[in-house]
């Protein structure tokens, strides 16, 4: 077989630009979302209400517990089948099930992240913090969540990162993104293999700008290089 | 002369372990009282029961005219009253030393932000770091954190300061210099419980020395009787290990 690379960059080139915009703002929305879903379940999984503790450690439990390609089919093809049958609309698009589906899913390993980060936090932080007179929320807030974030970043930039990838089982739903701009050329062309090496090659360099970025991100807030 | 702090029949229980027991204390206005003893006696949890970063099992805790132990009580109200200093410094590793003093007062809004930088400048002015302002902790050695930390706990304008070991985690060289700012403040009246192992600073600078061990307050003196003739034979143990 010959391949013909400058052919279908051609014609895929517009197709991958196209999905690559949706790919970037269903993945920032999703991880915005996701990352004040976290924090709000991780203050759940901590407050001293019993029925919000357990709240958030279901959503946590089902989110692990299930595939996301499931959960994205039930978003788009359960519910709205039955606002469907109910009150006669469909209640998601593709993309908002996409960005339901995405943020739930990074919502749950945020909380984590953020909850092992704050375990993290020496002790001695707050009781400094409420011995000087602060409140518990605000201790939380200008003491123990600062330090918290700066730990867990390294868990917070991985996680960016899987959402970004995760958001590529959409083409399962039709979101118009990368992979489903990919597919829908490859398999209307038969060109399998340049494609998929051209929508690697776009996954990569938007990643690779991810972590570079990230990097600076986090020498900047080395604050406390040596402990 | 008017009691600060009133502490009657405290108990304090970790689960089954019975670390205060029966202890009574009353300090008065401008009175500097040390507290001394063998590791694992109390003292630490003493002190922190004054400000209630421990809940007590029994017995009654009162500042002034607050009952710390009534959970009705205001704490964060009554801890602006009260400074604590700690054996490990617990300096906000992500603020400047300034920040990290100007945080409470302006956060409790007891001040603005500008009246507050002034504030933290003249204290560090004070505990003679006035060139730190800026430095991280991580930038500073052992007694400069220390002192920040000192500073940062003056910041709220307490009437009542505890110490829980200031010096312990420090290296030799640098014990004098926090000392020497918390002798500064005992001699402008500040009241202050102090835990500490300098036996020095408790006789010069205490007005009172107390002996706890095995979660009992066993004896309490004047610095030089405490000192010269102890009464107890735990306390003659204990100062023979240490002098
Ligand atoms: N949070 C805690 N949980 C359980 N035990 C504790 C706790 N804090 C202190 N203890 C125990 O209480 C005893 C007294 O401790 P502490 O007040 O720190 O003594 P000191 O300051 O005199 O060394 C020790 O046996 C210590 O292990
Ligand atoms: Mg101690």
């Amino acid at each position: 077989m010959n391949f013909d690379f400058a052919r279908v960059f051609q014609e895929l080139t517009p197709l991958l630009w196209d999905g690559f915009q949706t790919t970037v703002y269903v993945s920032i929305i999703s991880i915005v979302l996701g990352m004040m879903v976290g924090l709000l379940s991780c203050y759940f999984r901590t407050c001293r209400f019993r029925i919000l503790r357990f709240l958030a450690a279901s959503y946590v439990w089902v989110i692990r517990g299930t595939p996301m390609i499931v959960q994205a089919f039930f978003f788009f093809f359960g519910l709205n089948q039955v606002t469907q049958a109910m009150l006669g609309f469909q209640l998601l698009s593709r993309d908002m099930a996409g960005i339901l589906t995405v943020t739930l899913n990074a919502g749950a390993y945020f909380t984590e992240i953020f909850r092992g980060g704050i375990a993290a936090v020496d002790k001695g932080q707050t009781e400094a913090a409420r011995s000087l007179s602060l409140p518990q929320s605000r201790t939380m807030l200008r003491v123990v969540l600062p330090q918290a974030l700066r730990i867990s970043l390294p868990s917070m930039v991985n996680q960016w990162i899987i959402s970004i990838k995760d958001t590529a089982i959409l083409s399962a739903i039709a979101v118009g993104e990368l992979m489903n701009r990919t597919q829908v050329y490859a398999f209307g062309t038969f060109v399998f293999f340049e494609s998929f090496i051209f929508v690697a090659v776009w996954y990569l360099v938007l990643l690779s700008a991810l972590m570079i970025l990230s990097n600076r991100l986090e020498a900047r807030m080395n604050y406390d290089k040596k402990n | 002369m008017t009691k600060k702090i009133r502490v009657t029949n405290l108990y304090k229980s970790f689960g089954e372990l019975e670390v205060l027991r029966d202890v009574s204390l009353d300090v008065a206005e401008g009175e500097v009282v040390c507290v001394i003893g063998p590791s694992g006696g109390g003292k630490s949890t003493f002190l922190r029961c004054i400000n209630r970063l421990e809940t007590v099992s029994g017995g009654e805790v009162q500042v002034d005219d607050d009952i710390i132990t009534d959970p009705k009580t205001d704490i964060n109200k009554v801890r602006e009253r009260i400074g604590m200093v700690f054996q490990s410094f617990n300096l906000f590793p992500h603020l400047t030393a300034k920040k990290n003093i100007m945080l409470a007062p302006v956060d409790r809004k007891k001040m603005t932000k500008a009246e507050a930088e002034e504030k933290a400048i003249s204290l560090l002015t004070r505990v003679g770091l006035s060139d730190k302002a800026d430095n991280y902790p991580h930038q500073l050695s052992g007694g400069q954190k220390q002192r920040v930390a000192i500073a940062r706990a003056l910041a709220m304008q307490p009437e009542i300061m505890l110490f829980d070991e200031p010096t312990s985690a420090l290296d030799p060289e640098m014990v004098g210099e926090v000392l020497q700012v918390m002798h500064e403040l005992a001699k402008e009246g500040m009241t202050m419980v102090v835990v500490t192992h300098e036996m020095g600073f408790a006789r010069d600078v205490g007005d009172r020395v107390i002996l706890m061990a095995d979660g009992q307050l066993v004896e309490e003196g004047k610095p030089k009787d405490f000192f010269a003739n102890p009464k107890e034979l735990r306390t003659q143990e204990f100062l023979s290990t240490v002098l």
